[in-house]
């Protein structure tokens, strides 16, 4: 069943701060940040701040996992008059991609029409790399934080290893991911890391929770990304060329549910992303087939888990990951479906998946640094984490 | 897998260890005080459910048993971990394991494996019980080879 918004809204304008490596933005404060890549989307799309009357958020309008903004503030700040929706996706960095949904519901439901979607991360007090061992576990986390797995990395080199175990991946797999996208990055000014990356000094980093390497961690970066989504009539009377919402979804099963908070997924959830129902909903809600994919911007929190993510969507079979990407398929110049041309989080920076946004509505407007040619339909992921996750198709204006 | 030598795998540091308890968490505990494993069972259906909550997701009942089990394991998957999660203990190896537990079909813990070289865990292995003295006078199980 075609989905009943498909196309009618659009992503008019992107806006973003520099990336900093991790504590390199203070003294700048996160509602500053906020603030600032508001404003650049609002410029970039040619309307002015005070037309904003919507905001949807994804990660429950936390900002990174220490800071939260507040619409209230927000208006404050930006002289913003009045709103008529101000929501969020719950848990964290899974909702991303599913947030254009949210706006999509704003705008289609008519409680708003220029809707702000935007997230921000800024780490000099805490980092994300330990935050699950920061406090005192709750009676629920008692039962995970007392085995030393302190950080996500942790957390997720044990499905790795799971995923490794039951189909062979290896770790030149990961890597592939890794150097692919480290590629991409090396001829892009906003990138954190663009030395270029051989095979063996991946392989001399550092394990930090084995099978995981700190190459297949992403960035520890500040920074922060808004966009802007309004109808696809009104997009097409602004600046910018309409990036159309083809299909969006959130959610998942109970299967994956927490996912590495908990443990317990049954095979083949465990050794997964916990996305497929998401993929299937985007292809259903589409009609397209992952081959219809010009660029996939998969949410690569860690190496491993962008290559559960492409059998959760189906570029390859459950299971023939490792072997599809080691193939060369995710490559910017070569590959059958370039993956994070941008470099992603991995390389570029990571700003919880708001990076993978920018660089989808740059390709449809075909303006990217690592253009796909007449690329017309981009996949953005959010993270494989607890529900919900979620995903959307992105197309351009025709 | 990785070929590296890590050397034997220790028990995470127990005065550094803390948990926090609910109504219905709490007898899972209170039995690992006595060096009891046990895990959450519905007392209507008789699935399992850990970490232990206020429903059975399978029939909604709120009716719990706590069976003792025998204390032994199948390892679901694992990592090797080198950086140690305290500021203040130097860096150690340690081995956060997942485990099926015997006789709790579908129930699983999340632990660590001790006392053997980290690079020879592997899954599928079977192991047995073993109790970490951790803070507030509370015993945390943990595993080595069976
Ligand atoms: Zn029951």
């Amino acid at each position: 069943m075609v989905w009943v918004n498909q196309d009618k809204c659009a992503i008019a304008g992107v806006g973003a701060t520099d990336y900093y490596i991790r504590g390199k933005s203070y003294p700048r404060t996160i509602n500053e940040m906020v603030g600032e890549a508001i404003l650049k989307a609002c410029d970039d799309a040619g309307i002015n701040v005070k037309q904003i009357d919507g905001f949807a958020y994804y990660s429950g309008a936390q900002m990174g996992y220490g800071d939260k903004v507040d619409t209230a503030s927000l208006m404050e700040m930006l002289g913003i008059e009045e709103v008529g929706f101000t929501a969020a996706l719950t848990s964290g960095g899974g909702g991303a991609a599913g947030a254009v949904g949210l706006a999509t519901a704003a705008i289609q439901n008519e409680d708003a029409n220029y809707v702000v979607t935007v997230m921000a991360l800024q780490q000099y007090r805490q980092r994300l790399g330990t935050v699950f061992g920061a406090s005192a576990p709750s009676p629920e986390n008692s039962f995970l934080q007392p085995s030393g797995l302190v950080g996500p990395g942790h957390l997720m080199s044990v499905l790795a290893r799971r995923h490794m175990h039951l189909y062979g991946t290896r770790r030149e797999a990961f890597a592939e991911v890794v150097i692919s996208q480290r590629l991409n990055a090396m001829n892009r000014p906003q990138a954190i890391r663009r030395n270029e990356l051989t095979l063996d000094e991946y392989f001399a980093s550092p394990m930090l929770a084995d099978p995981l390497c700190r190459l297949d961690f992403c960035l520890e970066t500040d920074g922060a990304v808004a966009w802007i989504t309004t109808s696809t009539e009104r997009a097409r009377d602004l600046k910018q060329k309409p990036v159309l919402i083809h299909a969006a979804a959130h959610g998942g099963t109970r299967n994956w549910g927490r996912a590495f908070a908990w443990m317990g997924m049954p095979d083949p959830d465990f050794g997964s992303s916990g996305h497929k129902p998401i993929g299937d909903r985007l292809w259903q809600q589409s009609g397209l087939a992952p081959s219809d994919i010009d660029v996939a911007l998969i949410y690569d929190h860690f190496s491993a888990m962008v290559v559960m993510q492409l059998e959760d969507y189906g570029f390859c079979k459950k299971g023939e990951g490792g072997e599809y990407v080691e193939s060369g398929a995710i490559r910017y110049k070569g590959g059958s479906t370039p993956v994070n041309t941008h470099g992603g989080q991995l390389s570029e920076a990571y700003i919880i998946g708001a990076t993978h946004t920018r660089e989808a509505v740059e390709q449809l407007r075909g303006v990217a640094i690592n253009q796909v040619k007449d690329a017309e339909f981009a996949l953005v992921t959010g993270g494989p984490a607890s529900l919900p996750v979620s995903g959307c198709i992105l197309r351009r204006d025709s | 897998m990785s070929g590296i030598k890590y050397g034997v795998a220790q028990a995470v540091p127990g005065d550094h260890i803390q948990i926090t308890t609910d109504t219905w968490t709490e007898p899972y505990w209170q039995a690992a005080k006595e060096e009891r494993l046990t895990a959450c069972q519905c007392g209507k259906c008789g699935h399992f459910r850990m970490p232990p909550t206020a429903f059975c997701p399978g029939c909604q009942s709120q009716d719990v048993k706590w069976p003792t089990l025998p204390g032994t394991a199948t390892v679901f998957s694992f990592a090797i971990c080198t950086r140690s999660p305290f500021p203040d203990v130097p860096d150690f190896v340690y081995v956060p394991i997942v485990v099926d537990l015997d006789g709790a079909p579908g129930a699983r813990l999340v632990s660590n494996l001790v006392g053997m070289p980290a690079e020879d865990v592997t899954i599928g292995m079977k192991v047995a019980v073993e109790w970490n003295d951790i803070q507030d006078g509370w015993k945390l199980p943990i595993f080595h080879k069976a």
